[in-house]
């Protein structure tokens, strides 16, 4: 179909899905309901995961965004007063500055993935990953494993995450005492 | 010759391999091991709500089921199915259809899915994927998202309090089952289940008894079972988050509950009990024939129910928790002793046991689990004397729920 | 690595047809007479006042938030742990610097009582 590979075809439905899904999740007035479409384009992204041959990347993608900050965010919608089941205006005065906020970040990031990103050959833009050894992929989790500790690679991000995640933690907890000292009153 | 080799595949569980010689398809192998996988897991299941009945009414001195299907009552889930089959699927007014609907549907399809990682026999594996733990974890946190869903769906205040306390009691004790399970992966040295049962040369209930201890008490409150069945607690919040379903959509959450449950046995065995080891039997040859592996899937089968067993028995011996009792218990006592133990099983194989021997090792680890499992004990107890505030929930001052 | 999850593709579209069946069996058998009585939201025996969606406590964001911040806890430590018949005894300073400092992160939530359950 059209010289397309299955490959291709595959790709595009599930970044249609994706995209048409993270739509909703700005336009639709239900905030669950928003909540809901914004857990079907994380499953789209995950599934592009699978298809780059990313398992472990899609399983986190699943454990983490659909698992835990999904539940997160709707455990936030359910603590808010009156959004519960209001229909609130999805748009406000903001609306513009954030598009151009997106265009501008989308044009940025398009630029340093075609310029200075050797992996992805910027041939087509629906060109799929380069042919990679299989055993690589397979091996990939212990080789990301070993980055993680190693000092030469990613050691200082990995304990950097776990500063950032404790810090994140008390932010959160320190909001949200009084509230909890209120509900005990 | 054609139908000889056939039945030397079936014996020996090797039915893909024989369809692969005969050059079938890739994806037609895979989708007949898909239904294969599905229909047996839906037939155990029928014959395992009647098991767990008989034996709950054995337990509290009642016959259980008796009257249908011979003296045994056997046929009584085939009879109780088909009557749901009959019964209206009422919707109330006011439902939000599209979470409504979708729920009974995905829950199912979830814990399905995760039986395609669990090696039943040698070789016999839906698949085996290098990441088959994660992909378990991912898919039941998959499973917490329906409870969501059918919880807002249903316009009723029980079955969204249910849900919430559903998800709270899901996520809270995934990270003790998570944490526990990072023991074994670090000992076999690979997320594969094929992998992991390979590196249990020593089942790991022995070599690290609390790791096993902590993901048996984590799983009966990801299933929620008895003693931490409150998502259904009667008393407090009706049925919970399944209060307005009804017909088959409803036998649905309840068909989910024992797949979990039967998942959670499998999966306990393939992580601790060595899977379908047994003293060598699964490799048995007779003649050119592979014997082992159908000997392998007996000796999977038995642990599976062995487990289940336990199960049943602590459903029918153990009140509920409340559930205040229920999170202290994993925020303030599983969740911290979990990780103490990975860390110690961490530094312990590291720095002290990087060139022993299997035997010693595994001795070494698991007195070391058994040290500090007493160690944990004796503070608690000391701490109780004092008077201070417990960390036990059993201990705690009753606080007003709600 | 695809063909693995051919498996799970295929096993992910056949999945649904079990439930699906059920349901569409039950739907083709059973009797449908609703009333406005029956389809009435369940109460416990009077009438559901209000709407169901009420607001929450706050505790069941807080649960959730810790449960955030172990679960991307895991998604480092689970390559870690498959890898480390690879790592030196260094990377073992590292691993249990790592949980430390998220072992802090739930002590401060327990001391700051927001653990508990009220």
């Amino acid at each position: 179909m059209f010289g397309l590979e299955f490959d291709q075809i595959f790709f595009v439905l599930i970044a249609a899905v994706t995209l048409g899904f993270s739509v909703l999740v700005v336009t639709m007035r239900n905030l669950f309901h928003a909540a809901l479409a914004l857990m079907v384009a994380f499953l789209g992204v995950a599934v592009t995961y699978v298809t780059l041959g990313a398992g472990f990347l899609a399983m986190a993608q699943l454990l983490v965004y659909i698992g835990a900050i999904s539940i997160l965010i709707i455990f936030g919608i359910m603590m808010t007063r009156r959004i519960m089941s209001a229909e609130e205006e999805p748009f406000n005065g903001q609306a513009g500055l954030a598009a151009f906020t997106a265009v501008i970040f989308f044009a940025f990031t398009t630029y340093v993935f075609i310029n200075y990103w050797p992996a992805v050959p910027a041939v087509s833009p629906l060109a799929m990953a380069p042919e990679v050894d299989p055993a690589m992929i397979d091996n990939s989790v212990v080789l990301l494993g070993q980055a993680f500790v190693n000092p030469n690679a990613y050691v200082l991000p990995f304990e950097v995450a776990s500063v950032m995640l404790l810090a994140a933690l008390v932010g959160s907890v320190f909001i949200a005492k009084p509230r909890i000292q209120e509900a005990e009153a | 010759m054609d139908i000889m080799e056939l039945l030397k595949s079936l014996l020996e569980l090797d039915l893909g391999g024989y369809l692969q010689s005969v050059g079938t398809a890739v994806w037609v192998i895979n989708l007949i091991g898909v239904l294969n996988l599905a229909t047996a897991c839906m037939i155990i299941v029928i014959f395992l709500i009647w098991l767990e009945r008989k034996v709950i009414a054995r337990m509290q001195d009642r016959i259980g089921p008796n009257r249908v299907g011979g003296k045994y009552g056997l046929l009584q889930s085939v009879a109780d199915a088909t009557k749901l089959l009959s019964k209206e699927l009422i919707t109330p007014a006011g439902v939000d259809r599209i979470p409504y609907n979708v729920a009974p549907v995905l829950i199912v399809v979830a814990s399905l899915l995760t039986w395609a990682v669990i090696p039943l026999a040698p070789g016999v594996i839906g698949v085996d994927l290098n990441i088959a733990v994660f992909f378990v974890l991912a898919i039941s946190s998959v499973s917490v998202v329906t409870f969501l869903l059918a919880g807002w769906g249903s316009n009723n205040k029980y079955a969204l309090l249910g849900a919430f306390r559903a998800v709270a009691q899901m996520v809270s004790y995934e990270v003790p089952m998570i944490v526990s399970l990072l023991v074994p992966i670090l000992l076999a040295r690979s997320m594969s289940t094929v992998d992991i049962v390979e590196a249990q040369g020593i089942p790991f209930i022995v070599v690290v008894p609390l790791s096993a201890l902590i993901f048996f008490i984590s799983a009966l409150a990801e299933t929620g079972r008895t003693p931490f069945d409150l998502l259904e607690a009667d008393s407090e919040i009706v049925a919970g988050f399944h209060i307005e379903y009804s017909g088959m959509k409803f036998a649905m959450f309840f068909l989910a509950e024992f797949l979990g449950t039967l998942f959670m046995s499998a999966f306990f065995v393939v992580i601790y009990l060595s899977g379908y080891r047994f003293f060598g039997v699964e490799e048995l040859m007779i003649g050119g024939l592979h014997i082992g592996a159908l000997l392998g899937f007996i000796v999977f089968v038995v642990k599976v129910f062995l487990v289940y067993f336990v199960f049943i028995w602590i459903r029918a011996t153990l009140p509920r928790v409340r559930i205040d009792q229920l999170l202290n218990f994993n925020w303030k006592f599983l969740v911290p002793l979990s990780l103490v133990l990975l860390l110690t099983v961490a530094v312990m194989d590291k720095l002290f046991l990087a060139d022993a021997a299997q035997i010693p090792k595994a001795a070494v680890l698991m007195v070391t689990n058994i040290v500090v499992g007493w160690v944990t004990v004796e503070l608690l107890r000391r701490r109780d004397n004092d008077g201070q505030t417990a960390v036990s929930p059993i201990t705690e001052e009753a606080v007003t729920a709600h | 690595m695809l063909d693995n999850w051919q498996f799970i593709a295929i096993f992910v579209l056949f999945a649904p047809l079990i439930p699906g069946a059920a349901i569409g069996a039950n739907w083709l058998l059973s009797p449908k007479k609703p009333n406005r009585i029956k389809q009435e939201t369940y109460e416990c025996g009077v009438e559901a006042v209000g709407s169901s969606w009420i607001q929450f406590k706050v505790q069941y964001y807080i649960y959730a938030l810790v449960f955030v911040v172990f679960d991307i806890e895991a998604v480092f430590l689970f390559p870690i742990a498959a890898a480390y018949g690879l790592l030196g005894a260094f990377a073992v300073v590292e691993i249990v610097l790592f949980v430390l400092i998220l072992v802090a992160a739930l002590a401060y939530t327990w001391g700051d009582g927001s653990l508990e359950w009220v």
